[in-house]
C-alpha cells in the first residue's frame, strides 16, 4: 500500500463544515460535523497539490468525450405511465406529488 | 442439472445451449442453485430475480428452438445495482433508493434484453458507486471468493464476486475511478473499461457523468469482448455516447502482440507491493516473449496529480448529480420534520451514507465561490495535462502496462483512512480522466495466494488492440483458470 504522507491539513473550520452541510442540504449533528472536518481536511490538503501544477496557457478539459453541442432529434415520444411515476413517490394526493409548504 | 460447471465460461455455454447439452432453462437453474449454494457466504447479490431469469430463460429456450439465438441468448448475467431495471429495485446499495422500482430499462438493458440474456440479479457495490472496497454498502459488505475475510474490491464488488463465485457466468459494472478494473484485479477475472462514450449511460444512475463508464466482468478476454460487442454502440437517449461504428472487437487476435509497441512509464509503478511488482513484471517479460516490444523510455510526469485532480472534479459532479435526491418524487423521504427544508436535510443526512456525504461536502467545497477557480478549474487544466502526456505515449506505442492495483485484495475493516482508501486507485484513475479504455486481466498469485491483475490501456476506440494483447497474453498463461475453492 503506498503511503499517503500525510500533509497538513488544510484550514476549515467547524463553521466552514456546518456552511457546507447547509449548501448541499445534509442534515448532520455536531458530531457528524466535528468528524467530516478532520477528513475532509486532510483529503483538500491532498488536493492542494495541484495549486503547485504549472498550469499557465492551458485549456480545462470539461466533458469526457470531445463533443458539443449535440442536439436531439425533436420527436415525441410515449411518456413514462404516471401510475408506476407516482409509485414511487413517498407523499401523494391523487395524481400529484405531496410536499410541504415551501413559506409556512 | 446439477452436473452443470458453474464456472463455464460465456463461450462454453453458448456452445452448450446451440448444442443441446443443456436448456436455457438448467442454466439458469444451476446458477440460481449455485447462488443458493453460495451467496450466503459471498453475499454478491444485493436482489436475486429468480422469476424473471426463469422467464427470460424460457424466452431463450424458444428462441433457441427456433435457430433464433445470438451470442448472449440464454447466458446467465449479473447486473450492478445501479443500472436501471425496469419492474426491478434498483438501491445503488443505498438506504435512499432501497424502495426505488425503474418505470424504465437503461440503455444496456434493452441490448442485453434484445440478445436474449438472462438476467439473475442486481449486485452489490459501493453505496453510489463511492468506494474500493464494497464495504460502503449501505446493506452489507460483499466477501471477496478467493478469502472470505477479505475485500472483494469495489465499487462493482458484487459483480466482480459474482463471476469469481461462479453465480452469473458474466456481469456488468461501472467504473468511474477504477470500479470495474480494481475488483477485476482483486477477485481474479477480467473487468474492462471502455472508451468513454463506447457504452450509453442511460439510467445508469449517475456518480461522475464526464467520468462514468458500464463495462464487462468475465472469466477471459473473448467473454468480455462478446459482452461488450453487444452493448456497445450510440443511443440517442445519452448525449455523451459515441456516434461512432463499433468494430468487431476480435478482430486480428490471431496476430497474437506481434508488432505491438507496449509502455511501460514508471509513474505508474510508484507505490505498488512487492508481490505485485514481481507479477507484474513477470507478465510484462511474457509480453515480450511473445513478440510485443517494451519501451520503458516512456513518461507521464502529470499522472502524478491524476488522485489530486479526481477528488476534486469527481465529487463535484457527484455533489451535482445526488442534488435531486429530495425525498419528493422518489426515494427514502423524512416526513416528521418542522419544515420542508428540514424534511430535506433529514432526508438527506439520513438516507446517504458517511462517504456518500463525505463526497457530496468535498465537492460542495470545490465548487464553492473562491474555491472554484483554485480547486476545480485547476483540476480541469490539470486533466488537460494528463490527456496530452497519454496523447503523446500513443502517437508512439500501442498499448501501455501498468499493475490494476498497488496491493491484492486487502482484509475486511483493514483500511479506515479515506484516503488511504482512494490510494487503492491510483494506477486505474487516470485512464478514467483522460477517457481511455483500459482492462485488468489475472496475471499472477500474490500475498495469500491473492490474484493479481495486470492492467492494460489502449488509446480512444481502439478496444480491439486492447483485447488482442490481453487475449494474447492470457491464452499464454493459466491464471484465468484457476478458481476459489467455495
Amino acid at each position: 500500500m503506498p503511503s499517503s504522507d500525510a500533509e497538513p491539513p488544510a484550514e476549515l473550520t467547524i463553521e466552514d463544515v456546518r456552511h457546507l452541510a447547509t449548501l448541499a442540504r445534509l442534515g448532520m449533528t455536531d458530531a457528524e460535523l466535528e468528524k467530516f472536518r478532520g477528513e475532509l481536511a486532510s483529503i483538500i490538503g491532498h488536493c492542494d497539490v495541484l495549486q503547485r501544477v504549472d498550469t499557465e496557457g492551458v485549456e480545462p478539459t470539461n466533458n469526457g468525450a470531445d463533443l458539443l453541442n449535440v442536439v436531439a432529434v425533436d420527436a415525441p415520444r410515449p411518456p413514462w405511465p404516471l401510475r408506476e411515476v407516482l409509485a414511487n413517490a413517498p407523499n401523494r394526493r391523487d395524481d400529484l406529488f405531496r410536499v410541504r409548504a415551501v413559506l409556512e | 442439472m446439477s452436473a452443470i460447471d458453474p464456472y463455464l465460461t460465456l463461450t462454453e455455454a453458448a456452445q452448450g445451449l446451440r448444442d443441446g447439452a443443456f436448456t436455457a432453462t438448467e442454466l439458469a437453474r444451476a446458477q440460481l442453485g449455485r447462488i443458493a449454494a453460495v451467496d450466503e457466504r459471498v453475499k454478491a447479490y444485493v436482489t436475486v430475480t429468480r422469476d424473471e431469469a426463469l422467464a427470460d430463460a424460457a424466452r431463450a429456450d424458444e428462441a433457441l428452438a427456433r435457430g433464433d439465438a445470438g451470442p448472449l441468448t440464454g447466458i446467465p448475467i449479473a447486473i450492478k445495482d445501479l443500472i436501471v431495471t425496469k419492474g426491478v429495485r434498483t438501491t445503488c446499495s443505498s438506504r435512499m433508493l432501497e424502495n426505488f422500482v425503474p418505470v424504465e430499462d437503461a440503455g444496456v438493458m434493452t441490448r442485453l434484453r434484445e440478445a436474449g440474456a438472462v438476467i439473475l440479479g442486481k449486485t452489490n457495490m459501493d453505496e453510489f458507486a463511492m468506494g474500493s472496497s464494497t464495504e460502503h454498502s449501505a446493506f452489507f459488505p460483499t466477501a471477496n471468493p478467493w478469502d472470505l475475510a477479505r475485500v472483494p474490491g469495489g465499487s462493482s464488488g458484487g459483480s466482480a464476486a459474482a463471476v469469481a463465485a461462479g453465480e452469473g457466468i458474466v456481469s456488468l459494472g461501472s467504473d468511474t475511478g477504477g470500479s470495474i478494473r480494481q475488483p477485476g484485479s482483486f477477485c481474479g477475472c477480467v473487468g474492462m473499461k471502455p472508451t468513454y462514450g463506447r457504452v450509453s449511460r442511460y439510467g445508469l444512475i449517475a456518480f461522475a457523468s464526464s467520468l462514468d463508464q458500464i463495462g464487462p466482468f468475465a472469466r477471459n478476454v473473448q467473454d468480455a469482448a462478446t459482452l461488450l460487442q453487444a452493448i456497445a454502440g450510440w443511443d440517442p437517449c445519452d448525449s455523451t455516447s459515441a456516434n461512432l461504428p463499433v468494430p468487431d472487437f476480435s478482430a486480428g487476435w490471431d496476430r497474437g502482440v506481434d508488432g505491438l509497441r507496449i509502455a511501460v512509464p514508471r509513474e505508474l509503478f510508484a507505490g505498488a507491493d512487492a508481490d505485485v511488482l514481481e507479477a507484474t513484471q513477470a507478465a510484462i517479460d511474457q509480453l515480450e516473449r511473445l513478440g510485443a516490444t517494451i519501451d520503458r523510455e516512456q513518461s507521464l510526469p502529470s499522472v502524478a496529480h491524476a488522485l489530486a485532480a479526481y477528488y476534486v472534479l469527481a465529487p463535484s459532479e457527484a455533489s451535482a448529480n445526488l442534488a435531486r435526491y429530495d425525498g419528493v418524487t422518489y426515494g427514502y423521504s423524512y416526513t416528521e420534520g418542522a419544515s420542508m427544508w428540514e424534511n430535506m436535510e433529514q432526508t438527506r443526512g439520513r438516507g446517504f451514507g458517511d462517504e456518500v456525504k463525505r463526497r457530496i461536502m468535498l465537492g460542495t467545497y470545490a465548487l464553492s465561490a473562491g474555491y472554484y477557480d483554485a480547486y476545480y478549474k485547476q483540476a480541469q487544466r490539470v486533466r488537460t495535462l494528463i490527456r496530452r502526456e497519454f496523447a503523446q505515449v500513443f502517437d508512439r506505442c500501442d498499448l501501455i502496462v501498468t499493475p490494476t492495483a498497488p496491493t491484492v485484495a486487502f482484509r475486511q475493516g483493514a483500511v479506515t483512512d479515506p484516503y488511504q482508501m482512494y490510494l487503492n486507485d491510483v494506477f486505474t484513475i487516470p485512464v478514467n480522466i483522460a477517457g481511455l479504455p483500459a482492462i485488468s486481466v489475472p496475471c499472477g498469485a500474490g500475498e495469500g495466494g491473492m490474484p493479481v491483475g495486470l492492467h492494460l490501456i489502449a488509446k480512444h476506440w481502439d478496444e480491439s488492440t486492447l483485447f488482442r494483447a490481453a487475449h494474447a497474453y492470457e491464452q499464454s498463461t493459466d491464471w484465468h483458470r484457476r478458481h476459489p475453492s467455495l
